[in-house]
């Protein structure tokens, strides 16, 4: 018997029955793309064909086409791959961590926050491998693949090397978790469609009939699942900060960075998730579905993370004076003062600041509030990163070669590319599949939808 | 002996009418085929009698195979086929192969487990689906009793009780083999 509370809201409103919610959600995708989507799928189609042209120019003349000089060897390409892998983290975190802690608003936005992470991931992959600058001999260089150098294997001891294992593994474990949440609603659409729409979603639904004994080893696969994803989605960010603490630059060499990229991506990843599931709420008339209750929640999710964030950031300084190494008093010193003060200051507004204005009830159940504030989230863990690998490479120990570092426009045209394959597969995903997770949340209908309470109170 | 299977199913619009329904079928003596959802039914698997799945079991095997082939393709390339100094570490820096063993282990995890499920639950992508009532995968909960297997109960008396249970609608079925 499930309990229903009279302290949590409902979380699906509109008095939605179990075939409510299948209509909802199915006519998504059985109907004609509307103008909205057209002109969306439009924009980001156009993008990607105008960052393509960067990343060919990349593959055809080298990576000399980017800004980087010998001081800032680091710039843009490592900045966007980890502000996407940071995007990447909110899916998994809200299928898995709030499915271990019994957290049912997840139901309603883990199908589109998955598919988040998936395509975050991908544009994410999109720098490592164009800085390769030869990335059809990157398998070489990345993979232990028996080859004709002697033998000479990858190098087990870099943490770039534990970056390759880490995302490619997060990646599949990610796209398997999804695509085994989807299988029970592709069937449902495969019961309603005909054509050859019926043999695509039946192929794609794998036979799926919802015996009751399938559903049960379901369930205690997606349990194991989730907890195979939690200890993965934390250890992703934490390798992709080794990438930095591990190495002897002033800056970098810290070991608070693990707990402090975490947050920081969940942060972003909470960000972004909110300012696309703003959007698709709006296109695709979800508002029974995706509630102001689940926008708060997040809300709060972001002021927890900004905090920690901020909380990492004044921690920091703090060890860079009290370590007394001069080095490092500079590094931090020049952040904050040196040439670079307003990626400096942009990043400490943006992720400092702005996330404590949803401490205000008003901001954080106002939805465009949300959408403005979850857009500078983004802006400012950007900004973060940039802060991080420029400023502290382009100081470096000899005077005589410091240097800045201009973005040339292939830099530009290849973070647009990333945009460009990010929004284009959204939107894909929005129109051909089920945005919401059905059979999620025709199970939670009877304990936390608005017309229950109704029914209760009635008797 | 006929290809023929018969089936009764009682359909059920309520989950916790259905779970209720399971335990007053399976004490009145009826064998239950198997129960349709469309949704996950907490406490289902236990009313019809299931075993616990074992697939935590098969998740930790994998789990100790990809922790045993990670380790022992880093000590074997790192430690054996082509030693190296790397920053004055050992061969075998153990601390520094932890990243890709914990990687692989989930790797092999999650897709040792998930490949068992399919198999052990028959999901592919060209299987057809034989749904006894299209509702299943929109809104309503099957009960399917065969007849075959409760000839000691007259078909009768298994559609009251299911009725009787609280199924909104009782339908007789045909399957062909």
């Amino acid at each position: 018997m499930q309990v229903t509370s009279s302290v949590r809201k409902p979380l699906i409103t509109g008095g939605k029955t179990v075939h409510d919610v299948t209509e909802d959600i199915c006519k998504q995708v059985e109907g004609k793309p509307g103008k909205l989507w057209l002109m969306a799928f439009g924009i980001s189609a156009v993008t990607l064909a105008i960052g393509l042209i960067a990343v060919v120019m990349t593959l055809w003349e080298g990576i000399g086409m980017w800004g980087l000089n010998k001081t800032v060897g680091w710039a843009w390409d490592i900045t966007n791959f980890v502000w996407w892998v940071g995007i990447g983290h909110a899916g998994t975190l809200i299928s898995a961590v709030l499915l271990l802690f019994r957290q049912k608003w997840r139901m309603a936005i883990n199908r589109a926050a998955e598919a988040m992470t998936i395509f975050a991931v991908i544009c994410a992959a999109q720098f490592p491998i164009l800085h390769m600058g030869r990335p059809w001999l990157g398998a070489y260089w990345a993979l232990p693949l028996p080859n004709t150098f002697g033998s000479l294997w990858v190098n087990f001891n870099s943490p770039l090397l534990w970056d390759v294992f880490a995302i490619s593994t997060y990646f599949s474990v990610s796209l398997v978790f999804w695509y085994l949440g989807l299988v029970p609603d592709f069937a449902t659409i495969r019961d309603r469609a005909s054509g050859i729409r019926k043999v695509i979603y039946g192929a794609l639904s794998l036979g799926w009939d919802g015996a009751a004994r399938t559903w049960s080893r379901y369930e205690s696969v997606s349990l194991i699942l989730a907890g195979l994803a939690t200890p993965l989605v934390l250890s992703v960010h934490t390798i992709v900060s080794f990438d930095f603490a591990t190495s002897v630059i002033p800056g970098w060499h810290t070991t608070i960075f693990p707990p402090y990229f975490v947050a920081g991506a969940i942060f972003s990843g909470f960000a972004m998730v909110l300012t696309l599931m703003l959007v698709t709420r709006q296109v695709f008339k979800l508002h029974d579905y995706i509630t102001i209750e689940h926008i708060e929640l997040m809300n709060i999710v972001i002021i927890v993370t900004g905090s920690i964030v901020g909380i990492a950031y004044i921690t920091e300084f703090f060890i860079a004076w009290y370590s007394g190494v001069p080095a490092e008093q500079y590094a931090f010193y020049n952040r904050m003062q040196g040439p670079y003060w307003w990626a400096y200051w942009s990043m400490m507004t943006c992720n400092v600041i702005s996330p404590h204005l949803f401490w205000i009830k008003k901001i954080r159940t106002s939805i465009a509030a949300t959408f403005i504030l979850s857009i500078i989230v983004n802006i400012g863990m950007w900004f973060e990163r940039f802060v991080i690998i420029v400023t502290s490479l382009h100081r470096d120990y000899l005077p005589s070669s410091w240097a800045m570092f201009y973005p040339t426009i292939y830099d530009v045209g290849v973070y647009l590319f990333t945009f460009g394959l990010f929004f284009s597969a959204f939107f894909l995903f929005a129109k051909f599949f089920p945005v919401i997770n059905m059979a999620e949340v025709k199970s939670i209908i009877k304990s936390s939808s608005e017309s229950i309470e109704e029914k209760t109170a009635e008797s | 002996m006929s290809d023929t299977k018969n089936y009764i199913l009682g359909v059920f619009d309520d989950e916790d009418v259905l779970l209720k329904a399971v335990g007053q079928m399976r004490s009145a003596g009826v064998k239950i085929h198997e129960v349709y959802s469309p949704f996950p039914v907490h406490g289902l698997d236990e009313e019809l009698g299931y075993k616990k799945s074992r697939l935590p079991i098969a998740a930790f095997m994998f789990g100790v195979l990809g922790t045993t082939l990670a380790l022992v393709m880093q000590i074997w390339m790192l430690g054996i086929d082509w030693p190296m100094i790397i920053g004055g570490k050992n061969f075998v820096a153990l601390p520094d192969f932890v990243p890709v063993t914990f990687e692989l282990t989930v790797l092999l995890a999650a897709f040792g487990m998930v490949g068992t499920f399919l198999v052990s639950s028959d999901l592919k992508p060209w299987k057809k689906a034989n749904l006894l009532d299209i509702r299943i995968t929109d809104d309503r909960h099957i009960m399917a009793i065969d007849l075959a297997k409760n000839k000691a109960i007259d078909s009768g008396e298994i559609t009251k009780a299911l009725k009787s249970s609280g199924a909104t609608e009782v339908n007789d079925k045909k399957v062909e083999a």
